[in-house]
């Protein structure tokens, strides 16, 4: 179980601290696949790549992570290897180029577990396995990252990350760089690495409500370095209380509709800036519902139970 | 692969023979003639003169058409004749060559190869502490910028003119019996030295930029990202990131060589170093043909060689140049 309480991140750039993650509360359940959703820039990856490894120019500003009952210490990027893999796992952005260009895959694997004080050949049965799952043979093994394609990398980073059985596994844009049909390979590896016991809860990150419908349980949406809301998937798709993930929702293509006749909706405006967010509610400006008590901020309270909204007129209009 | 190689190898041939053919026809475009300097060396009576010129005119072959020149050119290039020394009458130019060769290989290769050596090691440090970096960045831009033949002027001004440490010219001293004794080899070494010094610094400081660059590059590269996440200590990543930035300096190596070469002449000349460079310059300056055309025959088969290894060698190192050869990617 993973709980993380007022976590802020900035990055330090020559204009100042750009607030990317400014107090985020939350937590995912054991089992928990998580869907993470929001536009760019609202600090959905900045979450995810902090509760693994801060980046250079990430600057731990405040909060707490706690994962099964120990706390994470995130700040400190030596402290932190010894979770990382075992403990908390990655499935980058990029993970067709995440694989050593000139190491044969089967002996990178084998150089990193050594280098993490495990046996390579004692592991390497259960990583067959796994690839076998995925639909690859052992003989991606023996081949240099150049002789596979874009999909296979893709699983191939999978099995490796979550070779080590974690307790949380990030997903970061995981389904971003596929084709359709790849996007749904890998989004059914990802349910049934869970359903499997390889990964206990999952933080899928990605701005495709779509795929988070089909395999998260639970969503949250991200709006510029604060949480919006959180709810179980079917809330979040059927009675969604906050006007962000409406017009975020309202954004997204139908079936069956003809969008010559019917223009996608779409949200007017842009994200305020992150280097010195206004006051109050940050959505407020392109809010279609604000009105005067928006200039206080809004909390990220509970209105139902596991829907947690951070919305003056949540509770309202929650079921409208 | 041996259809890589076979490609490989007719480029170079090609290469080889448009090269020699420039090699043949340069020291040809130059005005005068070399028999007119040697006749007028001997400097005999006016009449003797017309005599001797056409002698030595005929005994050069210099009185045949140009085309049967350079067919006789390559027929004797391929026995092995490189002709003999018009200024040096009779020593056959291989003897020239053979005598000056080890002194220009004695400070090409290892200036060639500890500077890539060293150059690589520095810049690898380099990308990785601050303080190093910004006194090995600026140092090696103001290295590589500097042209040989001055780096040489000034070395040889300071250490060896001013504080009279190092020797000024010649490759061993003129006192000393070429001979296989301690005195005439520590002499040797007491001269190679300086002009040393010069070329390794040159080539130290782009060796040493090019890789700090490439250093930095594969840390923020994706597959080092990945691994950081993973936990991996930072000794394989910087192994990984060390071996893959290597690949464009093999590249760098070959390309640089031809530069090099080019150096070692010039640094030659500066310190009267008794190499190939010494050797071409006073054949120009007596407009030998033979030991101008055989001296660069030497460079021009050199390098070549040195970049067949390279490109060998490039094959073996780097997995994506072989597979792009098989054609198999998946």
């Amino acid at each position: 179980m993973l709980a993380v309480s007022d976590l802020k991140i900035h990055y330090r750039t020559l204009a100042g601290a750009v607030k990317a993650l400014d107090g985020v509360s939350f937590s995912v359940a054991d089992g928990e696949i998580m869907g993470l959703a929001g536009e760019s820039g609202c600090g959905k990856s900045t979450l995810g790549k902090a509760l693994i490894r801060l980046e250079e120019r990430m600057q731990y500003v405040g909060g707490q992570v706690t994962l099964d009952d120990k706390v994470l210490p995130i700040a400190d990027d030596k402290a932190m290897n010894p979770y990382r893999f075992s403990e908390v796992s990655i499935v980058p952005q990029y993970a067709m180029s995440a694989l050593n260009p000139t190491r044969r895959i089967g002996r990178m694997i084998d150089e990193l577990l050594e280098a993490r004080g495990l046996k390579g050949a004692t592991l390497r049965p259960e990583l067959e396995r796994r690839l076998a799952i995925l639909g690859l043979t052992p003989d991606v093994l023996g081949m240099y990252p150049i002789e596979l394609s874009g999909g296979m990398k893709q699983r191939v980073v999978m099995v490796l990350s979550t070779l080590l059985d974690p307790s949380l596994l990030i997903a970061d844009e995981v389904t971003s760089a596929l084709d359709v049909a790849s996007q749904k390979k890998v989004a059914g590896a990802l349910v049934e690495f869970r359903d499997r016991g390889y990964v206990k809860s999952m933080i899928v990150v990605t701005h495709d409500l779509a795929i988070l419908a089909q395999v998260a349980d639970s969503i949250m949406i991200m709006y510029a370095g604060k949480l919006a809301e959180k709810a179980p998937t079917r809330t979040i798709v059927d009675a969604p209380a906050h006007p962000y993930t409406r017009l975020l929702l309202g954004s997204l293509p139908e079936v069956g509709i003809r969008f010559e006749e019917k223009r996608l909706p779409g949200i007017k405006g842009r994200p305020p800036s992150l280097l010195s967010p206004p006051t109050g509610c940050r959505f407020r400006d392109r809010c279609p519902l604000a009105f005067d008590k928006c200039a206080e901020e809004p909390p990220f309270i509970e209105i139902a139970p596991d829907h947690q909204v951070a919305c003056w007129k949540a509770d309202t209009h929650a079921q409208g | 692969m041996l259809r890589y190689l076979a490609r490989k190898l007719f480029i170079y041939l090609l290469t080889f023979i448009v090269a020699v053919t420039i090699d043949w026809a340069i020291p040809r475009f130059m005005p005068g003639n070399p028999v007119d300097a040697l006749v007028s060396r001997i400097a005999l009576m006016p009449d003797a003169n017309a005599a001797l010129t056409s002698y030595f005119m005929a005994a050069f072959n210099l009185d045949q058409p140009l085309w049967q020149q350079y067919l006789n050119f390559w027929w004797a290039l391929l026995n092995g004749d490189l002709g003999r020394s018009i200024m040096l009458f009779p020593t056959p130019v291989t003897t020239l060559i053979g005598r000056a060769l080890p002194y220009t290989l004695g400070l090409l290769l290892p200036s060639i190869l500890l500077s890539w050596y060293v150059g690589n090691v520095v810049g690898a440090l380099a990308a990785r502490r601050k303080l190093l970096d910004n006194s090995v960045l600026p140092l090696g831009y103001l290295l590589t910028a500097t042209p040989y033949m001055w780096l040489g002027i000034l070395l040889a001004w300071v250490l060896g003119s001013t504080l009279g440490w190092f020797p000024l010219a010649f490759g061993y001293d003129q006192s000393v019996k070429a001979e296989w004794s301690w005195l005439f080899f520590g002499s040797l070494v007491y001269h190679w030295v300086l002009p040393f010094a010069s070329l390794f610094m040159v080539a130290l400081g782009g060796w040493a930029i090019g890789m700090r660059n490439m250093i930095i590059y594969e840390l923020e590269s994706d597959y080092a990202n990945y691994l950081m996440a993973l936990g991996a200590p930072h000794r394989l990543v910087r192994k990984y990131a060390f071996r893959n930035a290597m690949l464009p300096q093999i590249t760098g190596l070959a390309l640089q060589l031809g530069a090099v070469v080019g150096g070692a002449l010039v640094t030659e000349i500066v310190f009267s170093y008794p190499g190939l460079g010494w050797l071409v310059l006073s054949g120009i300056q007596n407009q030998d043909y033979f030991v101008i055309q055989g001296v660069f025959l030497f460079i021009i088969v050199g390098v070549l060689l040195a970049n067949l290894i390279v490109d060998v060698v490039y094959v073996i190192v780097d997995p994506r140049t072989r597979v792009g050869l098989q054609g198999d990617a998946a």
